[in-house]
């Protein structure tokens, strides 16, 4: 680890989390990023469309402006494995649908206020990345 | 339409603070699950930093109907833990392990992802659209 990563973890946390706030006080919603996607994706969600797409926008756009200004040749690293790619993909599709959440939801939003599904979401998750990374990066040497 | 507006900066902020926590990073963000081998526990700070703002609000909307534009807050759901949430959240944790990258920094970094962050997201959609389908199929094995 490098010493300022925790620094820019928790401001970036901070951000995440007053996001998140921003999202419930105003709209009164719950900001899941896997449902804000799922619900647009099933068409289960297009009573709230606009509001979706306008928060989709705002996440694709604004981390985008950012990198361009101020972090010129930023990667996110990602594996040149496309089969892994694709499965991961998948796997991170049908999951986050199946348990109703992701990181966002579950992990942020749930946690904070106590909610029994949002830890219990968020060990298994955490527990399956963990192996995952021993299993496919350590063992396999795939990632 | 302010509704719209308030969308799109909690969707910015959320996505600036996805990629200056290093969310998107998936190197970073291995590290960060990798428990069992050389974990960096930056996670931890990210987690915790996000869920201090919730819980705040959270306090303040108990005893609130509706939010400040005027919508319903989200009801509590009935703490039921079914088999499609131990399931769903293995598989998605297998997913996230795997390449790095979770719903949230798989949208924020698509500008900067590269071709391999346009198919992670292409296959998560797929997922997510045949993932009713899973669904039905978990429910008819679990009702044997």
């Amino acid at each position: 680890m490098i010493e300022t990563d925790w620094i820019w973890g928790f401001v970036g946390g901070l951000m995440i989390g007053g996001a998140a706030a921003i999202y419930l006080l105003f709209n009164g919603r719950i900001m899941g990023a896997s449902g804000i996607i799922g619900g647009l994706v099933d068409r289960s969600g297009l009573d709230t469309g606009w509001e979706r797409g306008s928060f989709l926008a705002g996440l694709v756009l604004v981390p985008g402006a950012m990198a361009l200004m101020f972090f010129p040749g930023i990667s996110t690293n990602i594996t040149g494995n496309m089969a892994a790619i694709v499965a991961a993909g998948l796997l991170v599709g049908i999951g986050t649908r199946l348990a109703n959440g992701c990181t966002s939801g579950h992990g942020v939003c749930g946690i904070s206020r106590f909610s029994l599904r949002g830890m219990v979401a968020t060990v298994f998750y955490l527990l399956a990345g963990g192996i995952s990374v021993v299993l496919f990066k350590h063992l396999l040497g795939v990632v | 339409m302010v509704r719209n507006l308030f969308a799109f900066i909690a969707g910015g902020i959320f996505g600036a603070g996805l990629l200056v926590s290093g969310m998107t990073n998936t190197e970073k963000v291995q590290g960060w699950l990798d428990v069992f081998g050389d974990w960096d526990p930056t996670l931890a700070f990210v987690l915790g930093g996000a869920i201090l703002p919730m819980a705040i609000v959270w306090h303040f909307s108990t005893g609130r109907a509706r939010s400040i534009l005027g919508a319903d807050f989200p009801g509590r759901p009935a703490p039921r833990l079914g088999h499609n949430l131990v399931i769903g959240s293995v598989l998605f944790g297998m997913g996230w392990g795997l390449v790095g990258l979770c719903p949230g920094p798989a949208i924020a970094s698509i500008t900067y992802g590269g071709l391999g962050g346009i198919v992670f997201l292409l296959s998560m959609v797929a997922g997510m659209l045949v993932a009713p389908g899973v669904r039905t199929r978990i429910d008819q094995v679990a009702a044997i």
